[in-house]
């Protein structure tokens, strides 16, 4: 078997396709991290505990309704969006005027009160959510077993992200967006509902998180805290691409799910600490990130 | 990060708050602590439904002992070590504890258990793994009742061992409680002629378990070592299932609770072998005690749950035989009395504060063959307190070998 630093080959390419998988999870959130960034000027602490929500939707859902995954993909998100917009309009525009500390501060007191009460209402063992029967099994790719529900969330989430870029940055209503953020009085004035795209942007910027959540729920368990526990590395991942960079958040989001999972061969106990050492090295030598506008 | 830090000392300052507003005064009251994981990964484990146990147990002691009423203090840890020994540093010096239940999490038990020696207030351990708590971290207030990672070691890894399971490799779980399992497991493995392989250490909390299981089938080992905790297990399981691991290597939980089974269910849990200091369906003492308990919990008791009810009794009732709460006259009490309830038939409390009881090593049903709710368990093995936990080993300078 051929060998790379004394690590076979096959080893790599299956740590690189499953650092891939996590890539892809970390590209969805901080997507919609980014665009609320960018769109709205408000760090979204409590975006981890959307994607929680998400995930509960998903297993509520199911549970009580009999919603399938499928019905999920499209059910769960929309719920949380319109979640999302009912803070926006009732907390976060409050917010707006004051230094961005007080937002960071909501949305991370809103983040701690919904952890504690999933904690209360389901405890923190969490459940377990089945994979849909149409991506059961896994697939041989001669160096590795890949489950097709992994490839599935590779697919779907580059799919999305894909979409995403396209509709903020070459479409007409993209346009009217990153408008409202040059100067909204203007656009205002020019008879476009500025409040109202402002609370539509952040209820798909957590309908986004919330799709990561559903897409997550079949590869691990549904607990209160699997937000939390994901939102600091994706915070990460956004300052390394730049805050408020769409393409930066995707690309930067992919590459350090793979290089996370590299070091998980070389030196499994510094995987959890790698992405935060490569946002120390880019905040000392591009402190706007990779991808942002100095 | 600033944030961070100043939210978790605003919350653990209204902590704080609410119990100094149900302290006692000092000696009008026997004072019972709590301080365990009430809202993280190990809430489930002990936390609320400790919590009940505790006042089960002072309800069914009668509410009083030497003419006084029994109170008790509750407060979340956090798993931070600094919070836990501190706010027992300040139920002893301000609300009259008499006794602390120690609850998950082994890096806060021992900055407790230097507490309980300083204060001389009795700590029973029961949440936590870790078998430094009586080896060289021991004090002579510490118990450790319910389990610790020895036991662990001797029940599940043995008998896989013994069943066929020679070559091992450790998906560990990288701090204390992790390492010190995996050191334990590997001895028995070496000692009953397996093979030790290798071991991946993976940090607590880890998002997602998959690489570290591609190395782990990489090994080649027949049987993979779950030597981690709570959600790291969970996760750990269910990818192992769905990389087809468990075709080819047989898992084997190092701790895992009747909570994680409940929450994983039985499809991914089949086949397991674990080990366990209690059940609940083991005989009618413990059908009793978890109806009682599932009336208010609407879930089974884990092993924790029996084991405070159980250190909750059975410190009231030293207290009452000796008539008093001195700590030293209380400890002695403690460790020349045999203990005889549902938790344990014959339990001791050995000279470096091991609690000495059968331990059962259990294999989890199939889904066909689990006939009602939260029958989960068979007994592979029985073990003699004395099998379970091994000599004691010197490294308590309280028993010398």
């Amino acid at each position: 078997m051929t060998h790379v630093f004394g690590i076979p080959v096959a080893v790599i390419l299956g740590q690189l396709m499953l650092g891939l998988v996590n890539g892809a999870f970390y590209a969805m959130l901080s997507l919609g991290l980014a665009v609320i960034f960018g769109l709205m000027g408000v760090v979204n602490f409590a975006h981890g505990a959307f994607y929680t929500l998400g995930a509960f939707a998903a297993l509520l859902g199911l549970q009580w309704f009999g919603v399938n995954y499928w019905g999920a993909l499209v059910l769960a998100p929309l719920a949380v969006g319109i979640l999302g917009v009912v803070t926006e309009r009732l907390l976060l525009r409050h917010v707006y005027k004051l230094d961005p500390l007080y937002g960071l501060l909501l949305t991370f007191g809103l983040a701690l009160a919904v952890e504690g009460t999933l904690n209360e209402l389901f405890g923190s063992s969490g459940q377990s959510y089945p994979v849909p029967d149409a991506l059961q099994g896994a697939m041989n790719l001669g160096f590795m077993i890949l489950p097709i529900y992994r490839a599935w969330v590779i697919l779907a989430s580059l799919t999305i992200c894909l979409g995403t870029w396209f509709l903020i940055e070459r479409t007409r209503l993209g346009a009217t967006l990153r408008a409202a953020t040059e100067n909204a009085p203007l656009l205002q004035a020019f008879g476009v509902n500025v409040p109202l795209l402002v609370a539509a942007t952040y209820g798909g910027g957590v309908a986004l998180a919330a799709l990561a959540g559903v897409l997550a729920a079949p590869v691990i368990q549904v607990t209160p805290q699997m937000g939390s526990s994901l939102v600091t590395v994706v915070f990460a991942v956004v300052v390394i691409g730049g805050m408020g960079s769409i393409l930066g958040a995707v690309v930067s989001g992919l590459t350090l799910g793979i290089i996370e999972g590299l070091t998980k061969v070389v030196y499994p106990e510094a995987s959890n600490i790698v992405v935060f050492v490569i946002m120390a090295l880019v905040l000392m030598l591009r402190p706007a990130g990779l991808f942002g506008k100095e | 990060m600033t944030i961070g830090i100043l939210v978790s000392r605003l919350a653990a300052a209204l902590v704080s708050l609410t119990a100094s507003c149900a302290a006692a005064a000092a000696g009008d009251e026997i004072v019972i602590g709590d301080l365990d994981d009430l809202s993280g990964t190990y809430a489930d484990v002990l936390g609320a439904g400790g919590v009940e146990a505790i006042k089960m147990a002072i309800a069914d002691f009668g509410g009083t002992v030497l003419g006084k009423k029994i109170s008790v203090l509750v407060a979340d840890h956090q798993n931070k070590p600094d919070v836990g020994a501190s706010k027992f540093r300040e139920w002893s010096d301000q609300s009259g504890l008499n006794m602390l239940i120690g609850g998950s999490n082994t890096g806060v038990s021992i900055a407790m258990a230097k507490v309980a020696a300083a204060k001389k207030v009795p700590f029973f351990a029961i949440g936590a793994g870790g078998a430094s708590l009586t080896n060289e971290d021991c004090t002579a207030y510490t118990v450790h009742y319910v389990y610790d990672t020895t036991a662990l070691a001797n029940g599940t890894a043995s008998t896989i061992v013994k069943s066929g399971g020679k070559t091992w490799f450790y998906l560990t779980a990288d701090y204390a409680f992790g390492t010190q399992l995996q050191t334990a497991a590997s001895k028995v493995v070496a000692a009953n002629g397996g093979k030790n392989l290798g071991a991946v250490r993976a940090p607590l909390g880890a998002s997602d378990f998959s690489s570290f299981l591609l190395q782990a089938q990489g090994s080649g080992a027949a049987v993979l070592g779950l030597a981690n905790a709570g959600a790291d297990f969970s996760n750990s399981l269910k990818a192992a299932n769905e990389f087809g691991l468990t075709k080819t290597m047989k898992p084997a939980a190092l701790l895992a609770f009747i909570s994680n089974i409940h929450s994983l269910g039985l499809q991914t849990a089949q086949g397991l072998y674990l080990t366990t200091g209690w059940y609940w369906d083991l005989n009618d003492d413990t059908r009793a005690f978890a109806k009682r308990f599932f009336a208010k919990m609407k879930a089974e008791p884990t092993m924790d749950h029996a084991g405070a009810y159980s250190a909750t009794m059975t410190y009231l009732k030293a207290v009452k035989a000796v008539g008093s709460t001195d700590p030293d006259k209380v400890m002695l009490e403690l460790k020349k009395t045999k203990i005889n309830d549902m938790f344990t038939k014959g339990g001791y409390i050995r000279a470096d504060g091991v609690m000495v009881h059968t331990m059962y090593v259990m294999q989890v049903k199939s889904p066909q063959e689990s006939k009602y709710p939260w029958d989960y368990y068979k007994v592979a093995k029985p073990m003699s307190g004395e099998e379970a936990f091994g000599p004691i080993t010197g490294a308590c300078a309280l028993a010398p070998k």
